[in-house]
């Protein structure tokens, strides 16, 4: 019998439209007929908003002067924001001591750096000096009192940098919160530590986070003995820190039930003890999967600082409309809220882009 | 390797692992009944039987990654109870290879080998990382240290678990079905390292369906069904003269397609 041997054909290109430009246009406007329909529409609605979005904000718009008589042309009048800028970075915190704030953030900013460098080998005695030293340093820094500087209280401060000091100190203390809450809260073995997890947790989710800010600062004072006053922005704080980690500890414990069991077996097969176990084996991985939930849910903390507001501290959003009530800017809300939704859109945007980036480089090949 | 020299009683006497009385429930269910089984130093003992029969349940047992309720377990002179000392004594001489290996995936092969012995035997890393280089030449894959887990193939992936497990110098290992998972062409490459490691003298208890591997390493086969063990004898004796129709029946079945 005549047996021909195997040959491996050859490769051959891929179809001409499936590759390139006409190939990327194929596949993601025209894939089909709804698809081409949409692309259409959306191209022409583009067509009909974009032009004058782009004259009123930078071509027919008013960038230098000092007030409002200098606004001419009829586009949107930055003159408004370039005027109080000085207001929506710092608030009412006094010029003159305003490199404070310039100190604290350029120093926070340069201690980053090495964060991001892969020789340095310090990373988690730094890290950790940032996340748990550094709040203390700057809020002293900041009040003043304990450098024998001029006290300046938190009620002066606002603007952008107290926007930054909520965000970032509610970011960087509701995770670990929320991560002993999601560990608590699936402790079968210890029904107490879980129901207490369990209560707080939904206690916390259940009330709007202007509430808790009202309460914090209307009735807690209340309670208090006599004489003890609590800071208004440390009120705000904490209960900014307590809601948002009842909605950090159930992003975590998404990601622990993500956790196969095998890992946890394979853990305690080697010998890791509970605490052991959960720092090196559960967490890293657990954390890893919910990174798109903890930054969603950092952007929604960031957001929700312009509430406290209505404790009368004033953010970035506070201060904006502050100056919206002087009389000398009445009319100017749309470049006001244009300047503070760029702002805030600038923010979040980057933490969105950072942590996809981190998710793309602790991906570590197929999971098992 | 020879028949004759893997067929050989151990000399020493020591028990390791004693299984007295012991019984084992899920809520209402008994799937574990009456447990006896005494191993000593360097023996190689397979379990086989149908799914379902206990036997991954009576290994897992034995590092307490289930509870007994009845009976007693001890491993080499330690009592099982719920004194989590004990529990982390025995573990840390207990290794255990799964079906599924059970890698960490965030860690490199290298980092998944050095874990235990930093955290748990608090090896330098130096010294661990030397170890873990030795165990993965003996699995026959140092070239893969820095690679991630979901890198590798099946095969490599047992063999780094069992590299793992070597690395906290275990004075026993427990191998719950290690080749199920795999495709048959690398099926072989993890036999071999369970038969090189035999060789070493381990203390070995495999549940598994490789028939050949119980031939060639085991110093005695166990057949479980429905939580008891049925029947237990040497390897040319358990395949060749069986006792138990049971046992009879099932060999046919997994023997004769």
């Amino acid at each position: 019998m005549d047996t021909k041997q195997f040959e491996r054909g050859p490769d051959l290109p891929p179809p001409i439209t499936e590759i390139g430009a006409i190939g990327w246009l194929r596949r993601n406007l025209f894939s089909s007929w709804l698809n081409s329909l949409l692309t259409v529409v959306v191209a022409y609605l583009l067509w009909l908003m974009l032009p004058p979005l782009i004259d009123w904000a930078l071509i027919s718009s008013d960038w230098t002067g000092t007030s409002r008589e200098d606004c001419t042309s009829d586009g949107a009048c930055w003159v408004f924001v370039s005027v109080r800028f000085n207001q929506f970075m710092y608030g009412f915190y006094p010029e003159a001591q305003q490199w404070r704030i310039d100190l604290i953030y350029g120093t926070l900013f340069l201690l980053m750096i090495p964060l991001f460098l892969k020789a340095f080998p310090w990373k988690t005695w730094l890290g950790g000096f940032i996340i748990f030293v550094y709040p203390f340093i700057a809020y002293g820094f900041l009040d003043g009192a304990w450098f024998g500087f001029e006290v300046i209280e938190t009620t002066k401060w606002g603007g952008l940098s107290l926007t930054l000091i909520l965000a970032g100190i509610g970011c960087v203390a509701a995770l670990p919160l929320g991560i002993l809450l999601a560990l608590g809260r699936r402790a079968t073995d210890m029904p107490i530590v879980k129901a207490v997890c369990v209560v707080f947790i939904e206690f916390w989710r259940g009330v709007p986070l202007i509430t808790v800010l009202f309460m914090s600062s209307v009735m807690l004072p209340l309670f208090l003995p006599e004489g003890v006053t609590f800071d208004k922005l440390m009120r705000a704080l904490i209960g900014i820190t307590l809601f948002q980690s009842a909605y950090m500890a159930e992003v975590v414990r998404g990601g622990l039930q993500a956790i196969p069991k095998g890992q946890y077996e394979a853990a305690d097969a080697l010998g890791l003890g509970y605490w052991k176990k959960t720092a090196l084996i559960i967490m890293p991985q657990a954390l890893k999967i919910v990174i798109p939930g903890i930054v969603n849910t950092f952007i929604a903390l960031i957001k929700d600082t312009t509430l406290v507001l209505i404790i009368g501290l004033f953010e970035l959003l506070g201060m904006i409309q502050n100056a919206l009530n002087d009389p000398n800017w009445l009319g100017f809300s749309t470049e006001g809220y244009a300047f503070t939704a760029m702002v805030f859109w600038i923010i979040c945007f980057s933490l969105s882009r950072y942590s996809m980036h981190i998710e793309r480089k602790l991906h570590t090949g197929h999971k098992r | 390797m020879s028949e004759q020299a893997t067929h050989q009683q151990p000399a020493i006497d020591d028990v390791m692992i004693e299984l007295r009385g012991m019984h084992k429930w899920y809520d209402k269910f008994h799937v574990l009944k009456d447990i006896n089984l005494t191993v000593h130093k360097g023996e190689r003992i397979v379990v086989c039987g149908p799914s379902g029969s206990g036997k991954s349940t009576m290994i897992r047992c034995i590092n307490r990654l289930e509870e007994h309720q009845r009976g007693q377990i001890i491993v080499d002179g330690t009592e099982l109870t719920g004194d989590l000392k004990h529990v982390e004594q025995i573990r840390k001489e207990v290794g255990m290879v799964f079906q599924h290996f059970n890698l960490f995936p965030h860690l490199t092969v290298l980092d998944n080998c050095t874990l235990a012995p930093i955290w748990v035997r608090k090896m330098p890393r130096r010294e661990a990382e030397e170890v873990a280089m030795r165990y993965l030449e003996k699995v026959k894959i140092p070239e893969q240290a820095n690679k991630y887990p979901g890198q590798l193939s099946g095969g490599q992936q047992q063999r780094v678990a069992i590299a793992r497990s070597l690395c906290m110098n275990p004075r026993i290992m427990l191998f719950d079905e290690p080749t199920s998972a795999l495709d048959p062409e690398m099926i072989k490459e993890v036999l071999d390292t369970m038969i090189e490691l035999a060789e070493t003298g381990m203390t070995m208890i495999c549940v598994t369906h490789e028939m050949g591997f119980a031939k060639t390493v085991a110093n005695r086969v166990i057949f479980m069904d429905a939580g008891e063990i049925v029947e237990e004898n040497e390897p040319h004796e358990f395949f060749n003269n069986p006792q138990q129709d049971r046992t009879k029946l099932f060999l046919s079945q997994i023997l004769g397609h």
